[in-house]
């Protein structure tokens, strides 16, 4: 990029890159009646009170609104960066011997469980898979993207970008309703076509969740069910991230199918750690980790699916029957099993 | 000796994410040292002695915490090389937004949290504005959209920082940001001679200087008086 601060005015400036003028706001430079100027003459024109008041560091900004302009830029003409598959190749259990496998391929559209006991290391997968592992974390386990490691710059930039979360503990801190955040969000993220994005994921995520909200709903008053809704809604739809791991996510109080379904067909990579048979069973693949390592990778087989059916039943039942508890209706098993 | 200076905002999580990455480099055979700069009160130098590192204090008392930080300074890395650390960490709260402990070419982290709205990157000055690493906490808790928000706004008073993820609970990302804070070649003797980052105020005006009364007549030196328009009794 050529931004010559000589002799490029902050008019020139700013019509190149709109984004600029809220740059010199950010950080409370003040250059109304200054944009005839070039950059340097407008920079050096700045008060010596102001700079010493507002904390103002002329080098420091300049080099980073070059920084900032380059990142900017990358935001509008960057697809998000594009995880067809991730490869696993193994690395060491916690007692030092080679993990058993050649190598796991994940596919965008995939589901993939993780599976073992507390402090068995299901964490440490889903951290090396964010950071793209290159031999140099606790398990020496390496991480592709599309075949190939990351480049140390690259993993941390994009460690941002890799790789989107979604967990039981999460919860809405904004003062906002539904319709503000998701604007926010939308707006943050430079899309388009802002409004029917957000018009879809208010939609999708009523369609998650149990209990259905409103767009001037404060997302801070939103249920456990509603929140994560949304959440998953907002994360399959707006988020750039091509990998979204989720830790232990039971009892959402949404339509866990579906949800997962949503997430697949936003062409995500979905990774689970989980101990829910029902969302264990939806998945591909499931991995079991014991002792920090990767014990066996086992396919979801056709048997198995049966049994996900019948589970599906088991968990309606308990639905209808926590619906009935909370209406003050009396519980009767045998009707329940009937209507199932 | 290679040394860090990390600050951060009270309460933002930054002895969570230090002793998360400090017991990282343990694991790996380095010899690392804290000292802790805080203004009226800590206890943080016990979590410290706890998990066995070599741990020092400092309190500013009426100083400014800042300015207390640089005077000392130097006396800390003589003490960091005299007890033979690889790694010496100094931790301050940031209370002032003008100020920062930041020195030219050592190492500089911000931590920051989630929860801190997401106005607070703008309002917190050079210690986030020109910082090497922005630390941010509290992820685990807030949902997937806010903090890529809040990363976006950190992003964008900040370009040049590397902006880590660190749950301070578990100490996801800790492990990562252990392998890029210490360089083993780095050899850091003294600092004298060397730079802050950024200049820090210099005016001092009579409360600084322990005055306690009110009122015009005992004000002296740097005043400045609040603009509060015109208006008329009623
Ligand atoms: N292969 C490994 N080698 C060394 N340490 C490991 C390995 N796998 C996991 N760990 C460590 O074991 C601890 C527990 O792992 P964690 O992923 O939190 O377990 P889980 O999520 O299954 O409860 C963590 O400190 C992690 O870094
Ligand atoms: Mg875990």
């Amino acid at each position: 990029m050529q931004i010559n601060f000589k002799e490029l005015t902050i008019l020139e400036l700013f019509n190149n890159y709109p984004y600029a003028r809220d740059f010199f706001s950010e950080n409370f430079i003040p250059i109304e009646g200054l944009e005839h100027l070039t950059i340097d003459e407008a920079l050096e024109n700045i008060d010596e009170d102001i700079i010493e008041d507002r904390a103002i560091n002329i080098e420091v900004f300049k080099v980073h609104l070059l920084e900032y302009i380059e990142m900017m830029k990358s935001f509008y003409t960057d697809e998000a960066i594009e995880a067809h598959n991730i490869t696993i190749l193994p690395g060491f259990y916690k007692d030092g011997s080679k993990e058993n496998y050649d190598e796991l391929e994940i596919k965008s559209g995939e589901i993939i469980c993780i599976v073992g006991p507390t402090g068995s290391g299901k964490s440490r997968l889903l951290a090396d898979i964010e950071w793209a592992a290159n031999k140099d974390t606790p398990t020496k386990r390496t991480v592709l993207i599309n075949g190939k490691t990351l480049e140390t710059k690259e993993r941390f930039s994009a460690s941002n970008k890799l790789v989107a979360q979604l967990s039981q503990n999460m919860n809405f801190v904004m003062d906002l309703t539904v319709e503000e955040f998701l604007d926010l969000h939308a707006s943050s993220r430079l899309v388009e076509n802002k409004d029917d994005i957000i018009k879809n994921i208010f939609d999708k995520a009523n369609d998650l969740a149990g209990e259905t909200f409103k767009l001037d709903t404060p997302i801070t008053s939103l249920s456990g069910g509603q929140s994560r809704a949304l959440m998953i809604a907002d994360t399959a739809i707006l988020s750039k991230s091509p990998i979204v791991l989720i830790d232990e996510i039971e009892n959402a109080g949404i339509d866990r199918k579906k949800a997962l379904e949503l997430l697949v067909s936003e062409e995500k990579i979905v990774l689970m750690s989980t101990h829910d048979p029902i969302l264990a069973l939806m998945g591909d693949k499931r991995i079991i980790i014991n002792n920090g390592g990767i014990d066996k990778i086992v396919d979801t087989s056709d048997e198995e699916r049966n049994i996900l059916h019948k589970l599906e039943k088991l968990d309606k039942i308990m639905f209808n029957m926590r619906n009935k508890l909370r209406y003050g209706k009396k519980l009767e098993f045998e009707e329940e099993i009937e209507n199932a | 000796m290679d040394f860090i200076t990390i600050s951060g905002p009270p309460s933002s999580g930054k002895t969570s994410v230090i002793i998360k990455t400090i017991d990282n480099l343990i694991r790996r055979g380095v010899k690392v040292g804290v000292v802790k700069f805080d203004c009226l009160y800590t206890d943080d130098d016990i979590l410290y002695e706890k998990i066995g590192v070599p741990v020092k204090k400092g309190l500013s008392g009426s100083l400014c915490p800042d300015h207390y930080f640089i005077s000392n300074v130097e006396e800390v890395v003589q003490w960091g090389q005299a007890k033979g650390l690889d790694l010496l960490i100094t931790e301050s709260a940031g209370l002032c937004n003008r100020c920062s402990p930041y020195v030219k070419e050592i190492k500089a982290i911000c931590v920051i949290d989630n929860l801190s709205g997401i106005n607070t990157p703008k309002k917190i000055g050079p210690m986030l504005k020109s910082a090497d690493i922005v630390v941010i906490t509290k992820g685990d808790i807030v949902s997937q959209a806010e903090r890529e928000v809040f990363a976006m706004k950190v992003q964008s008073v900040n370009p040049k920082a590397t902006i880590m993820h660190i749950n301070g609970l578990n100490g996801q990302g800790a492990y990562e940001l252990s392998t890029l804070i210490y360089d083993e070649k780095a050899n850091i003797k003294t600092l004298e001679g060397s730079k802050l980052r950024f200049s820090m105020p210099s005016a001092l005006c009579s409360y600084c200087t322990g005055e306690t009364r009110i009122g015009k007549a005992h004000q002296l030196g740097n005043v400045r008086k609040i603009d509060l328009g015109n208006y008329n009794a009623n």
